[in-house]
């Protein structure tokens, strides 16, 4: 009888799918805004394979991330090759110096921070007698503090979507310390790591390719990675790198009238400082102006802030893009700013974690209820990185248990910092043909270098941009990973690259002198 | 002089996919819900019942639900390593904690948990959960072909994008269906192609509803890409049945369509005459790698590990070109890489201890536990329903949700209309007002029109659980009584 039911049903339905498949649309949901498809004229057929590289999202095609591309590639087959054949190349190792990774290469995490994180992650080590031997007793509060502002301790759980809100306060009143203007902890979505924030904010902005972004050039590929993902145009603005990798304003309004005139509309200006990868730390004049120009423009000030703890310079600090706006007198009324802020920097290197935060300001009531709709369908960023973000943002203070250790880590991390970036940039200065700006900040250096004409033959001889074959060779030679300049941008017939100053101390002096050695023999080669 | 300024992003400037998209899990009735939690902290007493029970989420450590023991172990082994050299640790981790947690370190770049893995995942823990499918599965697995994302949420998001190009592209849906599915389309810029699961035969998914809605689409000139099935089922907990996997997969292999087999809640089965099977290995089973495309996701959120914070998951795909693996490679990069606690906790989850290791036993009897209070919690929620006027409620074989049918009288629904609330979602307002019990009108996941439902978790403490049927009892009374027709 079933049987016979069913067959009847399947009749039915297959007269009903028939009849209604020109007359009407297909039962809707009466309330979702779930889409059907549309009256398009043309029949559409299957495709078989399913998937081909011609089907997929153009967009996917089209974006490119050269800090984990081609030439990393070919480092980890290298790594490989001397695994599995040992001498079998003219270097023992590889050294990757092309990725902000600090602690992939022996720098080790803040103890504190690391305390407190195995004692969230497993509570009842807060049970045992054992523990107070075995952990700091501020390490032991903080883990209490912590787990008293999640619900229910469970740090399992899904949070809120924009994060606990306990870990917002203290991030909000980390906030305010560094600034001494006060932040709202419903500004601050918890994300895991910067990254996703950025994205939030792209696909939030961008409706159309007609939208556009302004961008440093150089710039950390990640926004020309989102901007392309998310179908947006890339309004490229250039660093000065004669004056320190300067950030001119009539450069700003030079490009944004250019897109403009061409039909695109700019939504927001991203600013990286420090930066990266040029390292330079903009002056608070220079921020000003910036605020003004955005403000005067309309643009959303998008403020990438995740190196604000690697500073090396005394003459320069950090000031955050909304202390520097509030200080002008600018509220929320007056400008859009969001401020990106990470747990993979700094000091505390924590890149595994996917730990980070933005703080958006200016933006209406709706608009925030919509940021809110997007983080709530993956529901919350993971909690390590919510922890760790209300650590970076409120560590140990003067008279705590580990203040003076927190304080010996975090001074010798970002002393040897200093020291490894001041080598690197005096060896690339020294080389011929390169010339290189100070790392003021960040975690890199972004040297230039004149290469021979017979270089640049060479190189499009097998169809590579010169900077890419300029660094498969010194891979080849040395095993060092450094990444092209082109996958940063620059000024076309310009050519670089990007070197990370976090190989670990010691090995920086063999860097240099197998990367000079390197320079030198291919100079011989190409010289003109 | 004042002047009104305009904000530099107008609601009607953003992007109209983000406008579009919804996600009623933690949307109006969820919202309200925290508005009503404020006020009761603040007026103890306002309210007809004393806290909010969140029956929206599956969310179980929220509701008590402990995690596992051994996971915790060598989750803080891993983030503290100084632990491992101390000689404390022997007295408050298990010999297999440690272990375990020297093993992970071995594998992670730089030995630590703080540095970006390879964007795939730490290999080490690929060959780990690879070895887990192998055994789960009895077909080998390869760990190049794992990609470890934070939760699954964020590998849906990476899949749809990798496939949808247009309104044209379409992908089919169960309805009723997790709306992260809806969203990640509408935010992609896709076309949802809905087919209907049968609710009388126990949501049943049928071929030929399926080949229905399939054809209807490319009639109407949309190019289907992709077919998710939810499997054990949310919000609907069925678990399909051996032959109804095979007609699927026959079906996608024949249409060219790629297969996204949502399997969260392989953990979570509760019937003793159903159990889960991967998709991947009815495939390996009867096809060859070049005949029909997977996506098989993975969570640590679901089973009896209930790690949603933590933010783990992963995809295994199984018949794809190099050339496409190697997009979805370049797309995983630009972000470097997920976070290594939920890299860690998915090795763990799909290689936990084993019979005759140190904590097996303690192991077993938390997974036992926790398993067998979710199958009675959803008996006894499941019967309630039942019990209700107009009230039908398909049993839950597994996942965590039981998603009743309730048939409201004409006279809720015009007091709905005249709210300006879909039935359903007036039906769960009024519950929430009435009870302080959070769940999710039916109109969020999708449902045949005309009918409503409401979907609850079985995840409330099981000690709960009666107070909780009475409450829905007595206010369903209530309701009938002021809306009889």
């Amino acid at each position: 009888m079933r049987r016979f039911v069913a067959e009847k049903a399947k009749r039915a339905l297959s007269s009903y799918l028939l009849s209604s498949s020109r007359s009407h649309p297909s039962p809707s949901l009466t309330s979702s805004p779930l889409k059907f498809y549309s009256t398009a004229a043309s029949m559409a057929s299957k495709l078989n394979p399913p998937v081909t590289v011609d089907t997929l999202n153009p967009k996917v095609l089209k974006c490119e991330y050269a800090v984990r591309g081609e030439i990393v590639t070919h480092a980890q087959r290298l790594q490989e090759e001397l695994q599995t054949q040992p001498g079998s190349h003219p270097f023992d190792e590889i050294l990757y110096c092309n990725i902000g990774n600090p602690q992939s290469l022996a720098q080790q995490p803040i103890t504190f921070f690391r305390e407190v994180l195995a004692l969230t992650d497993h509570p009842a080590l807060l049970d045992k007698s054992e523990s107070a031997a075995l952990f700091s007793s501020d390490s032991i509060e903080r883990a209490w503090q912590i787990l008293d502002v999640i619900p229910g301790r469970a740090t399992g759980a899904y949070s809120h979507s924009q994060g606990v809100k306990g870990l917002r306060d203290a991030i909000a009143a980390g906030i305010d310390a560094r600034d001494g203007f006060p932040s709202n902890p419903d500004d601050i979505f918890l994300t895991d790591g910067a990254s996703p924030a950025v994205h939030m904010m792209m696909q939030l902005l961008i409706r159309t390719e007609n939208d556009g972004i302004l961008c440093p050039i150089p710039q950390y590929p990640l926004y020309s990675a989102s901007i392309a993902l998310h179908g947006g145009s890339l309004v490229p603005y250039y660093l000065n790198e004669g004056t320190g990798w300067g950030l001119e304003i009539s450069e700003l309004t030079k490009q944004l009238e250019e897109a403009r005139s061409k039909g695109i509309t700019v939504r927001a200006l991203v600013v990286i400082n420090p930066g990266n990868p040029t390292g330079q730390v903009l002056a608070e004049e220079n921020q000003r102006q910036i605020v003004e120009f955005c403000k005067k423009e309309g643009l959303v000030l998008l403020a990438d802030e995740v190196y604000q703890e690697n500073i090396y310079v005394d003459d320069k600090s950090f000031n955050s893009f909304k202390k520097i706006a509030r200080s002008m007198g600018y509220g929320e009324d007056d400008l859009s700013v969001v401020s990106f802020q990470s747990v993979s920097k700094g000091y505390y290197g924590e890149c595994g974690k996917r730990g980070g935060y933005m703080e958006i300001t200016g933006f209406s009531a709706d608009v925030r209820e919509q940021i809110y709709k997007v983080a709530s369908v993956n529901l919350c960023s993971n909690i390590s990185g919510q922890i760790l973000a209300s650590l970076v943002m409120n560590p140990p203070k003067v008279g705590d248990e580990s203040y003076e250790s927190y304080m010996a880590e975090k001074d010798g991390i970002l002393q040897s910092l200093a020291r490894r970036a001041k080598a690197l940039e005096d060896a690339f200065n020294s080389m011929e043909g390169v010339t290189c700006n100070k790392a003021e900040g960040a975690m890199y250096l972004f040297p230039r270098i004149h290469l021979p004409q017979k270089a640049i033959d060479a190189a499009k001889a097998v169809n590579k941009a010169p900077d890419a074959f300029y660094a498969q060779r010194l891979l080849e030679a040395t095993g060092i990973v450094v990444v092209p300049g082109s996958g940063f941008g620059q000024v076309p017939g310009t050519w670089h690259f990007r070197c990370t100053i976090l190989p670990q101390e010691d090995k920086i002096p063999g860097i240099i002198s197998h990367f000079k050695a390197f320079h030198e023999s291919f100079m011989s080669e190409y010289r003109d | 002089m004042s002047f009104i300024k305009t904000p530099a992003v107008p609601v009607e400037s953003i992007n109209p996919k983000v406008k579009d998209c919804e996600y009623a899990v933690r949307g109006e009735i969820f919202n309200h819900a925290q508005r009503l939690q404020e006020e009761l902290e603040k007026n103890p007493g306002s309210r007809p019942f004393d806290e909010i029970t969140y029956c929206n989420l599956g969310n179980p450590q929220a509701l008590g639900q402990k995690p596992i023991t051994f996971f915790r172990q060598v989750l803080a082994l891993c983030e503290y390593p100084a632990l491992l050299d101390s000689d404390e640790a022997h007295k408050i981790f298990s010999s297999d904690a440690i272990s375990r947690a020297k093993k992970i370190l071995s594998t992670l770049t730089g030995k630590s948990t703080g540095a970006y893995s390879h964007s795939k995942g730490a290999k080490g823990l690929r060959e780990m959960i690879a070895d887990g499918i192998a055994l789960r599965d009895g077909y080998p697995a390869n760990p190049e072909d794992i990609f470890l994302t934070d939760g699954a949420s964020a590998a849906v998001h990476m899949i749809m994008q990798l496939l949808i190009r247009s309104e044209n592209d379409g992908i089919l849906c169960p309805i009723p269906q997790y709306p992260l599915y809806s969203a990640a389309i509408t935010l992609h810029g896709g076309t949802l192609v809905p087919y209907y699961l049968s609710e009388s035969n126990n949501w049943g998914l049928e071929v030929f509803e399926l080949k229905g809605r399939l054809d209807l689409a490319r009639e109407n000139g949309i190019s289907v890409k992709a077919m998710v099935v939810i499997n054990p089922g949310n919000p609907t907990g069925q678990v399909l049945s051996e032959s109804n996997q095979q007609e699927i997969v026959e079906l996608c292999r024949k249409e060219g369509l790629v297969l996204l087999a949502d399997e969260v809640y392989q953990d979570n089965v509760y019937v003793k005459d159903k159990k889960f099977i991967s998709f991947k290995r009815i495939i390996r089973s009867g096809y060859r790698d070049d005949e029909i495309s997977v996506v098989s996701f993975q969570s640590i959120s679901k089973g009896y590990y209930g790690e949603c914070g933590k933010r783990g998951g992963y995809i295994e795909l199984c018949g794809f070109r190099e050339d496409v693996k190697d997009q979805i490679y370049k797309v995983a990069s630009v972000n470097l890489c997920s976070n290594t606690t939920g890299q860690i906790l998915a090795s763990l989850i799909m290689n936990p201890p084993k019979p005759g290791e140190e904590s097996h036993k303690l192991f077993f009897s938390e997974k036992e536990a926790i398993l067998s209070s979710l199958g009675r919690r959803a008996k006894a929620l499941e019967d309630a329903f039942n019990s209700m006027e107009g009230v039908s409620c398909q049993k839950a074989e597994g996942a965590m949700y039981l998603f009743p049918r309730i048939k409201l009288p004409n006279k809720a629904i015009d007091a709905a209309d005249k709210a300006g609330m879909v039935p359903d979602a007036f039906y769960a307002l009024r519950l929430l007002d009435a009870t302080g019990l959070v769940l999710v009108p039916g109109s969020g996941f999708g449902q045949v029109p005309g009918t409503w439902h409401v979907r609850t978790t079985i995840l409330p403490d099981e000690s709960k659980i009666p107070d909780i049927v009475s409450r829905l009892k007595t206010f369903h009374e209530s309701f009938m009584r002021e809306f009889q027709d």
